[in-house]
């Protein structure tokens, strides 16, 4: 869109039809409906050489006209007139929805996708005054933008806006705060990756016991009013402040995640926690109220403890089976933290992440063939981008870290009923004040 | 069960931007003699196909000049140099692919 819009070279995009609405509709609301695009079956990756020159001399599926007819005619066959002009459109939403019965209602808001198809809670005024009622913002202040994925254009919404949103998900008003933190934050916990992502949000502070969360037995598992359906408001108002997560629309993830239901949002255990809370090592005071956000938590590796003999090796042996496009957030249940102590001495959250960094290798030809390497550090590294342009100099059978030191991080949650813990697959984005939403 | 009192209630959606339209680029006449870069997105394989539909151009319309050109990063950045490229020394462009 860019080459042709702001470097005026005619241009024809060529896509997958499996992202034929997605493409289209990311096109229009970027103000160019007429850009040209061509489509072949879908995938492209995997495929060899002459099966690829198939789709090249085959038909595109969903015209069924040649695909590189279609190609030369998006290239030389002038526009009708459409397109080519400055033309504003309104989109402003109303504020209320047409009065109606609750039954029906109910039925208008899943038929509009503003639900997760679980029953929601209606966002009368009342209600949503008494969630207003719990911030001194005002209900039109902007807080935010947000978007499902790069190319698409960020929508905004206000105090208010994620008010209804924290209605309909069953929070109750002292919730508010925590759940404005998260819309704050602009990071959507329903992004459109085909990949199927979800988020992790981790709240640190005095407003954990304030709102009784859990952070001991149970507390990543529906147990809990608090994590429930702060995790919930955060995925409901993501989806509709951010203009929707429709399959094939504004949400590609080819098989889902389940994580998406409540957003694996859990307090830290700081009470039980050997090592300083999590926002303190981002530059906060232990007396501050915060909240965490992660996205990926696709891929979950577990054991239990740490044993005295090879501890080290299961360890590495776990790390080895995580994508190493994504990094590890260690996710430990406190018996766990206080082993990693006693095994490896670590007295320091940071001295454990330093192992983990160094301990986390890969034969750099394995590393450089994973898919996502491929697609999102291989290039960077062909550029000159650090530290992947270094690890590009490896040989194929040397060992190289996999991940950036950054972006190893380590949370404390769970009840001590034993030494579990596992690896979550997750890129930290930002830690929000939740005290700034009060 | 529904009472069929009438309630009113608010709507969740946020605030889109509007949208204006962007002047498309004029098509060209004929492609005879153009240069036609090939934009590689650097994802899944594209690479793969855009040199097949390289070989595509050289069989079937040769007298179009074709330069196979990777993103200089990760399609999720943009790439001023290679479009600045692309319009000084291009006259169109096939980028892909978008999965």
């Amino acid at each position: 869109m860019t080459i042709e819009a702001q470097y005026g070279v005619p241009t024809v995009a060529m896509h997958t039809d499996k992202f034929d609405r997605v493409v289209r509709s990311v096109a229009a609301v970027n103000g160019m409906a007429e850009l040209r695009q061509v489509f072949v079956p879908q995938p492209v990756m995997g495929k060899s050489a002459r099966e690829l020159r198939a789709y090249v001399d085959g038909r595109d599926p969903l015209t069924g006209r040649p695909v590189m007819q279609e190609v030369i005619e998006g290239l030389t066959i002038p526009f009708d007139g459409r397109g080519v002009g400055a033309v504003e459109y309104d989109r402003s939403t109303p504020r209320m929805v047409e009065p109606d019965t609750e039954e029906n209602l109910h039925h208008l808001f899943m038929e509009n996708r503003w639900t997760d198809y679980l029953p929601i809670v209606l966002p009368t005024e009342e209600r949503v005054g008494a969630m207003l009622a719990r911030t001194r913002r005002k209900p039109g202040e902007v807080v935010g933008r947000m978007r499902p994925t790069h190319f698409r254009e960020a929508w905004e919404y206000t105090v208010e806006k994620v008010a209804v949103n924290a209605v309909m998900a069953g929070a109750r008003p002292a919730y508010f705060p925590v759940i404005l933190a998260l819309a704050a934050t602009g990071v959507s916990a329903r992004g459109s990756t085909t990949s199927s992502m979800a988020a992790m949000a981790v709240v640190n502070g005095p407003i954990r016991n304030e709102i009784k969360m859990n952070a001991g037995t149970g507390a990543m598992a529906p147990y809990n009013h608090a994590n429930a359906t702060i995790g919930r408001a955060y995925g409901l108002l993501s989806q509709n402040l951010q203009g929707g997560s429709v399959p094939g629309l504004t949400y590609m993830g080819s098989q889902g995640n389940n994580y998406a239901y409540n957003s694996i949002t859990f307090p830290e255990n700081e009470e039980r926690s050997p090592w300083e809370p999590f926002h303190v090592q981002h530059g906060f005071r232990a007396t501050d109220s915060t909240v965490s956000v992660f996205s990926g938590c696709r891929a979950t590796a577990y054991t239990l403890g740490l044993r005295e003999k090879h501890w080290r090796e299961h360890v590495r042996n776990m790390l080895r089976g995580m994508d190493p496009h994504i990094p590890p957030v260690l996710v430990l249940d406190p018996i766990t933290a206080r082993q990693f102590i006693d095994r490896g001495g670590f007295t320091k959250k940071d001295a454990l992440i330093d192992w983990v960094y160094d301990n986390a290798r890969m034969p750099a030809g394995e590393f450089w063939d994973y898919q996502l390497v491929q697609n999102y550090l291989y290039p960077r590294a062909t550029f000159g981008e650090e530290p992947w342009a270094t690890k590009l100099q490896a040989a194929p059978d040397e060992m190289i870290q996999m991940f950036k030191r950054e972006d190893i991080h380590v949370v404390v949650v769970g009840g001590e009923t034993n030494g579990y813990w596992r690896i979550m697959g997750a890129t930290y984005a930002k830690t929000i004040s939740v005290d700034d939403w009060r | 069960m529904s009472t069929g009192e009438t309630i009113t209630v608010l709507n969740p959606m946020g605030f889109a931007p509007k949208v204006v339209d962007k002047p498309l680029a004029p098509r060209l006449s004929t492609l005879d003699g153009k240069t036609v870069y090939l934009v590689d997105c650097r994802f899944d394989d594209s690479d793969v196909f855009l040199k097949q539909v390289q070989a595509w151009f050289g069989e079937h319309l040769p007298s179009v000049h074709t330069v196979f050109k990777p993103i200089s990063s990760v399609y999720l950045k943009d790439d001023p140099a290679t479009w600045e490229e692309i319009k000084s020394k291009g006259d169109a462009a096939i980028v892909g692919v978008g999965h």
